[in-house]
């Protein structure tokens, strides 16, 4: 299992748009990927999920990926967060 | 794990603080609460400490007849680092000795007009409700019939297309994509949608719609009790399926054990009437009809006639 802690930077937090791009991106794998924000985990592949946390600026959020292609898709998802989303 | 501090309680009951503000911040972890009667005649061998503790007439009119030192000494005892709050009911007078013994090691004391057994069950509720283990699912919650099915299924497989088609059918929608379940009153879950995205599903290629301005206010609900999990997977050659339907599968959320059924999906399909179908058969099973055991008693029945008529 790959795990992986980030800061959400973006002034929107993770809003419709960016949730789309992470949702879409995780949904290429075939792994289970969860995030977990506030003592709460959702599927990242739920776009109704991720959203349903209502994640801010400032939030730190944990990203799990368990599953055959684990390494590739924790990369992937990685590159969408970094670019304007967190770090 | 929820929290609750007898500040919740101070805001939700509208208790007035006596003493012991600076204890107002203490946890409560448990939903029982205690009646201290035995502890004021001086047994306090198994006093709960950890519970909230609720101080009636009954009590405080007993303790009324103490002496002075006695009632000191019960005092100084119920009022424990463990303590989370004392509650006064009934608005009567909280003991001096108990202001004192409070204020030392800061626990809350409130005070409530509300009668004591009222109060009691009151605060129960509240906190049973309040402290009730709860998680997130993957999945779709809808009432078909007055049961409460949770969609659940890999990502892409149908679920919010198939509660589209349940709620044309009038059903009602209860969450879509990620649904919170509670487990209250020791084994009863109530799922409910996370309220940013209440009375909304997703549909591939329309993206988000709103299912109570399109279908009205009577095609969603706001919680539902989760009684069954029909499970949708993508139709795998390789697995055989369920054809009796005789041995029911079960699958644990929380602690609670709920029938589950796996149903294979294919094209073409018609996802929502085989799942309006398992409901209603739940129902059925519910109420005593449950027609694979029967066929299975007719069949013995058939069996054993033929195996006499050989002799």
């Amino acid at each position: 299992m790959q795990e992986k802690t980030f800061t959400i930077t973006s002034e929107t937090g993770i809003h419709a748009r960016p949730a789309t791009q992470l949702v879409n991106k995780a949904g290429q794998f075939a792994s289970d990927v969860n995030l977990e924000y506030n003592g709460k985990s959702v599927n990242l592949k739920s776009i109704m999920g991720v959203m349903s946390l209502g994640v801010g600026q400032g939030a730190e959020v944990t990203i799990k990926v368990d599953g055959s292609d684990e390494e590739e898709a924790m990369q992937a998802i990685e590159e969408v967060v970094k670019e304007g989303l967190g770090e | 794990m929820p929290k609750v501090t007898a500040q919740d309680l101070i805001d939700r009951f509208s208790l007035q603080v006596i003493s012991g503000e600076e204890g107002s911040a203490r946890v409560i972890s448990t939903s029982d609460i205690s009646r201290p009667g035995m502890e004021m005649a001086g047994f306090f061998t198994y006093y709960p400490a950890k519970r909230l503790q609720l101080l009636g007439r009954t009590e405080l009119s007993f303790f009324e007849t103490l002496s002075l030192p006695e009632r000191r000494d019960r005092m100084e005892k119920l009022c424990t680092y463990d303590t989370p709050g004392i509650i006064i009911s009934r608005g009567l007078e909280a003991p001096p000795e108990l202001i004192d013994a409070s204020e030392k090691v800061g626990v809350p004391i409130m005070r409530s007009d509300i009668t004591t057994t009222r109060l009691s069950s009151q605060l129960t509720n509240f906190l049973e409700a309040q402290l009730a283990k709860s998680t997130a699912i993957h999945g779709v919650l809808v009432d078909i019939y007055g049961i409460g099915v949770l969609l659940t299924g890999a990502s892409g497989v149908g679920k919010s297309e198939t509660a589209l088609d349940l709620v044309r059918r009038g059903h009602r929608l209860v969450a879509d994509d990620s649904v919170d379940i509670r487990q209250e009153h020791g084994n009863t879950l109530v799922g409910r949608a996370p309220e940013l995205i209440q009375h909304l599903l997703e549909i591939r290629g329309l993206g988000i719609i709103d299912v109570m301005t399109l279908f009205g206010a009577g095609a969603v609900r706001p919680f539902k009790r989760v009684a069954l999990n029909i499970d949708l997977e993508l139709w795998d050659e390789g697995k055989s399926y369920d054809r009796l339907g005789i041995d029911e599968d079960t699958i644990q959320v929380i602690d609670t054990m709920i029938p589950k059924y796996t149903i294979p999906v294919r094209p073409g399909r018609n996802l929502a009437v085989i799942v309006e179908v398992a409901a209603m058969n739940f129902r059925l099973k519910r109420m005593g009809i449950n027609a694979a055991q029967e066929f299975s008693d007719r069949l013995t029945d058939v069996i054993d006639e033929s195996d006499k008529e050989d002799y």
